[in-house]
């Protein structure tokens, strides 16, 4: 349910770099979405086509790169996938591995258009 | 169905492309790709912009704001997370009256709406800010700022942030808080723990609320604890009953030791 305030934040920030840039529109918005940063891709893409409209992101395509959770275990230095916050190494069994990817909820680039 | 000419062909979902004009299947009819006449696709120049930024950096920025504020005045400050119904309110009320001559606290409370919450925690004969949020399901670092600047922080020790009832959004909004505290009722079930993630890793306290329910709710403490165990295994645990006072005592002590290492600093 945050997706919306998310993606509200994510209109500012990228509306207000292609200001800065001189840019009039935001066409194309990319973000790159950790599968642990409790945001949803598909609520992030359901509310973006309604936080966008009347800004100069309207319409605009929104790109999403899921990023898989990884952890390195602090013990045997394995690194393996998580699914969630049991940290717990595959290898050797030692919990609370250290998380080294997957709580990313970034904007990596937008793409403008001058005019 | 093919989304370029709508023809019925069928095609590779992976192969699909929409919005091109050219496409390689065979038709069953003719019809011309291009356009008839030339229209104008001038649009000015296109760029990509390289930003690298994260969403929650202003929210970060502000509970840093936040943070170094309260560190500026002695508070000790706590994020209290939990589902609704678990028990907050009564719960701070309660760790409110025993703080009494203790330490100096105020609370600010966040909800969706109504101030029955604050009208609850006022008997405790504590300042209460009412944050409603209307339809935003968590509190963020501004709303905090925003309510701080109501209390006299001066004259307190200890600020309790009462979050929205909701184990899922709060999670990821750090309001500058120098704890999260997330609470867990007997009447949940065991597994709350495991069904939301990000917020009990997030924590460095636990609470298991409403001991006196425990029996009736049929809860079963050793698989919580272990569930925890996997979860929030570098946080403190506290086991209470508001009701009864079980447990309340060591929970109580260990926000005034906390706070003399706040103060101390």
């Amino acid at each position: 349910m945050h997706e919306v305030s998310i993606m509200a934040e994510a209109v500012r920030m990228a509306t207000e770099a292609a200001r800065k840039s001189g840019a009039v529109r935001v066409t194309c918005l990319k973000l790159r979405v950790g599968t642990l940063s409790g945001a949803v891709p598909d609520a992030m893409r359901f509310a973006w086509d309604v936080v966008c409209q009347g800004t100069e992101a309207e319409g605009a395509r929104l790109e999403i790169e899921p990023v898989t959770a990884a952890c390195r275990c602090e013990a045997c230095r394995t690194e393996f996938d998580c699914a969630d916050f049991i940290n717990e190494c595959p290898r050797c069994g030692t919990p609370g591995a250290r998380l080294l990817r997957g709580r990313e909820l970034d904007i990596a680039s937008i793409e403008t258009q001058d005019h | 169905m093919c989304t370029e000419c709508g023809c019925g062909h069928g095609h590779g979902g992976a192969d699909v492309k929409i919005g091109g004009t050219s496409h390689d299947h065979e038709h069953g009819h003719a019809h011309p790709h291009e356009h008839g006449h030339d229209h104008s696709h001038e649009h000015g120049a296109s760029r990509e912009l390289s930003l690298n930024l994260s969403l929650m950096e202003k929210n970060d920025r502000l509970a840093e704001r936040n943070r170094g504020y309260f560190q500026a005045k002695k508070l000790l400050v706590l994020n209290v997370v939990s589902s609704p119904g678990s028990g907050k309110t009564t719960l701070l009320r309660e760790t409110a009256a025993r703080l009494a001559g203790k330490l100096r606290v105020g609370v600010i409370v966040g909800d969706l709406a109504t101030d029955n919450d604050a009208a609850r925690l006022r008997t405790a004969g504590v300042p209460v800010i009412q944050i409603t949020t209307g339809t935003v399901c968590h509190l963020d670092a501004e709303m905090v700022a925003r309510a701080a600047e109501q209390l006299d922080t001066d004259n307190l020790d200890l600020l309790i942030i009462e979050n929205v009832g909701n184990l899922v959004c709060p999670a990821d909004y750090d309001l500058g808080e120098t704890l999260r505290v997330v609470m867990l009722s007997t009447t949940e079930g065991e597994d709350k723990p495991l069904k939301y993630p990000p917020m009990f890793h997030s924590a460095q306290v636990v609470i298991v609320t409403k001991g006196d329910m425990a029996a009736a709710a049929g809860f079963d403490r050793k698989q919580a604890l272990a569930n925890l165990n996997k979860i929030s295994h570098h946080a403190t645990l506290f086991e209470v009953s508001a009701k009864t006072g079980e447990g309340m005592k060591e929970w109580v002590e260990f926000l005034a030791q906390r706070h003399s290492v706040v103060a101390r600093k």
